[in-house]
């Protein structure tokens, strides 16, 4: 806090349920992601890099993986001394029951308590599920330079796909004149990231004022901007230049790890200052065998390959057997490809094993196939 | 609480790890590209539940120091557990500096400690070992001092750094002595000695009395007169890092994967410090064949037999075999490396062509512009 004043609030509830079977077990923020990572490691990383020492992280879904994982602060640098990563799901409170996190703002709402032990001036709000790298400390300066109420990220998105994005219209400053969900005829190209910087006083007055209306969703998007904009409060947009990617589908999970191969990929993973932190485990380095051939992959340490892979991203502890082939597919953490099996535009699960010769995936169809049980191999 | 304090000795006089040794003690020399030498003792201990380690410095020890750090990553409880670093006060270029000078200058730490026994290992070998199956061996047989040894029949060739333990039918030590080559049958000593705390203080404070050269090693090998001392056979993966060859034929060694899997147990995990290295990038065009690859690298050339340190860039046509790549190195486009290793930093960009023989590899240092 003794940095920049500011305190971070991940909304990490969410299920992501069109991941499908990747995230019955766990929330889509402690999905695996890019060889080593998870989705959630990037939010919080951000944190770390950007000079904030505080984040909460808002759990709701499945939550137990999510919670002992960020609950190890020190993986991402945030365990000196007033700072912390707080695991925040709903609680039972002296005043009010246990309830769910209605939307949101109501998760924020919710915790209103633990924010006011900071006493923070600035509050930035985050979703937990997107892939990118941007320091916040830049646009809190913006938030500061603007004397704004609330500060929005945005990022422009080809004009055909905005209305599936919630859109900012702005004046010649940059400054929000008008919000819309979804709109079927898009005005401007400038997508909401989800990313929010408020004045924490004026925002807790609004959370105050919307848990009581019966009407609201308790939603930022539909709820509090709104009614920030309403209230002729000074909303800017905060445009943002770089990769963002929202990892909520099977397709564009895929999609997002095989951007990792380019060899100009924007996300810059090497960059050695603005690394992003995750758990660190004891595998092995990667053993790459006698009779591999390995093209245009992106690999982590732990993997045993000693077959084919191409154009793939391989996670910790995947494993390609001999005389097998890995083509155009993502092998989640511990994933084992067995002899002479084949796998083409697919995604395989954590843990899952494809038995030796078993064919999955095909290099023709649309969508990527998700694999998420045990393949058998031929007897 | 394990009984047991665990001490991780430096390297010895005689010990010369070629090159590499000049920037830092044999235990922070780079190991498969991911760990340090270190790691597998302190792993050793951790993995035993023996929380409070007391690791020996003598020179250069910023490398040491950085790596090991507050010793949290090797998962040693933090309160109740210690890893603590001591210091030789006596200069490296001291006759008088050797194990036993150390020790007597931290004394008061060993006699402050309030475990029984003691289990001294060493910084530059490598292999796994269960310390605290070893103690309950040490206890049960009621012997003054217990040895760890590896039996091996390469001792013509191999371990000609290191010391023998010259053993009867009872596995007990008659005496310590050098491994002078002349035999291929060898007991190599793992300068690994389990006795109670009293004893260790007593004869490093007696041998210091007898002669101020003297190490460890000379003292229990003439306690063997008197004492009950015994041997006890380690199985498994072997090395010893105590020279520069020994260093290269490790390294090689583990690229086999079932050599490697004699050392590496996911229930006896090796710890290291995190990097925070993204994965390996493979790019089009790139041929890797049996190597052993960390992460943050580039790799657009040929690696074959080698190990690849972390963050290492091997740029196109380049071509890498039979080498040990130490972590953050360039090799430029089209350059060829055979049987060198290649230490921390260095960038081999305007040479085209480094080779060394299996027998006599070679050696490019730290930070070096070629």
């Amino acid at each position: 806090m003794k940095h920049n004043d500011m305190l971070a609030m991940i909304l990490a509830g969410g299920r992501g349920s069109r991941l499908h079977d990747l995230t019955n077990k766990v929330a889509k923020p402690a999905v695996s992601y890019g060889g080593k990572y998870k989705i959630i490691d990037f939010p919080i990383s951000n944190c770390a890099n950007s000079g904030i020492d505080v984040v909460g992280v808002l759990t709701q879904y499945e939550s137990v993986i999510l919670n002992s994982y960020v609950a190890a602060g020190g993986r991402w640098g945030l365990d000196a001394k007033d700072s912390g990563v707080y695991v925040l799901p709903p609680r039972e409170k002296a005043d009010a029951n246990l309830d769910v996190y209605r939307g949101t703002a109501d998760a924020i709402s919710q915790n209103i308590d633990f924010i006011d032990t900071f006493n923070p001036e600035y509050l930035l709000v985050l979703s937990g599920d997107h892939i990118y790298k941007m320091d916040y400390d830049k646009m809190l300066n913006y938030h500061k330079e603007n004397g704004a109420d609330a500060t929005i990220a945005v990022i422009e998105v080809p004009m055909k796909e905005a209305s599936r994005f919630g859109i900012m219209n702005t004046d010649e400053n940059g400054q929000i004149v008008e919000f819309e969900e979804k709109p079927p005829q898009p005005k401007s190209n400038l997508a909401s990231m989800g990313i929010y910087i408020f004045s924490w006083k004026l925002l807790r007055k609004m959370l105050i004022a919307d848990m009581k209306n019966t009407e609201s969703n308790h939603d930022f998007g539909k709820d509090i901007i709104p009614a920030l904009l309403n209230d002729g409060r000074k909303l800017m947009a905060y445009k943002f230049k770089g990769y963002w990617k929202d990892v909520g589908t099977i397709d564009s999970l895929w999609e997002a790890n095989m951007d990792l191969l380019d060899k100009k990929s924007p996300l810059d993973m090497g960059d050695s200052s603005w690394k992003i932190y995750t758990e660190d485990t004891n595998s092995l380095p990667q053993y790459i065998g006698a009779e591999a051939e390995i093209s245009n992959a992106y690999i982590t340490q732990g993997c045993v390959i000693e077959g084919q892979v191409k154009n793939s991203v391989l996670f910790t502890g995947a494993r390609v057997a001999a005389g097998a082939k890995v083509i155009d597919s993502v092998l989640m953490p511990g994933a084992i490809v067995e002899e002479g099996a084949v796998v083409t535009r697919a995604l395989v699960a954590d843990g899952i094993k494809i038995g030796s010769g078993a064919v999955v995936g095909d290099a023709n169809s649309e969508n990527i196939e998700l694999v998420a049980k045990r393949v058998k191999g031929e007897e | 609480m394990s009984k047991a304090l665990g001490i991780i000795n430096f390297a010895g006089n005689h010990i010369n790890v070629g090159g590499l040794q000049d920037y830092r003690p044999v235990g922070a020399i780079s190991f498969l590209g991911r760990y340090r030498v270190i790691d597998f003792p302190i792993s050793n201990f951790s993995n035993s539940g023996i929380e409070n380690i007391h690791v020996y410095v003598r020179r250069k020890p910023r490398s040491l120091a950085e790596h090991l750090g507050t010793g949290r990553h090797y998962n040693i409880n933090s309160k109740r557990g210690r890893l603590h670093l001591l210091f030789a006060e006596d200069g490296m270029d001291s006759l008088y500096s050797n194990d036993v000078s150390a020790y007597i200058d931290n004394m008061e730490v060993i006699e402050n400690s309030s475990s029984e026994y003691v289990i001294i290992a060493p910084s530059c070998m490598v292999f796994k070992q269960d310390f605290g199956a070893l103690l309950d061996q040490h206890i049960a047989s009621g012997a003054d001092i217990t040895l760890l040894y590896h039996s091996t029949e390469e001792a013509k060739e191999k371990f000609l750094t290191c010391q023998t333990l010259e053993l009867n039918r009872q596995k007990g030590v008659m005496g310590i002595s050098p491994n002078r080559g002349n035999a291929k049958n060898r007991y190599i000593f793992m300068d690994t000695y389990v006795m109670k705390r009293d004893l260790f203080i007593s004869l490093i404070k007696n041998t210091h009395k007898t002669s101020a050269m003297y190490t460890l090693a000379d003292c229990v090998n003439l306690a063997c007169q008197e004492m009950d001392v015994r041997g006890v056979a380690h199985r498994g993966f072997f090395a010893s890092i105590t020279d520069f060859k020994s260093y290269y034929d490790a390294n090689l060694s583990l690229i086999d994967f079932k050599t490697a899997q004699a050392l590496f147990d996911d229930e006896w995990p090796i710890y290291t410090r995190t990097n925070d290295s993204c994965p390996t990038q493979y790019f089009e065009g790139a041929d890797v064949k049996a190597s052993i690859v960390c992460n943050g690298c580039l790799i657009e050339g040929t690696v074959e037999n080698s190990v690849l340190g972390r963050g290492c860039t091997i740029k196109k046509g380049a071509v890498v075999k039979n080498s040990v790549i130490l972590p953050d190195v360039v090799i430029g486009e089209d350059t060829v490396l055979e049987n060198v290793v290649v230490d921390k930093h260095a960038k081999i960009i305007h040479v085209k062509e480094v080779k060394g023989t299996p027998e006599n590899p070679g050696y490019i240092r730290r930070g070096d512009t070629l």
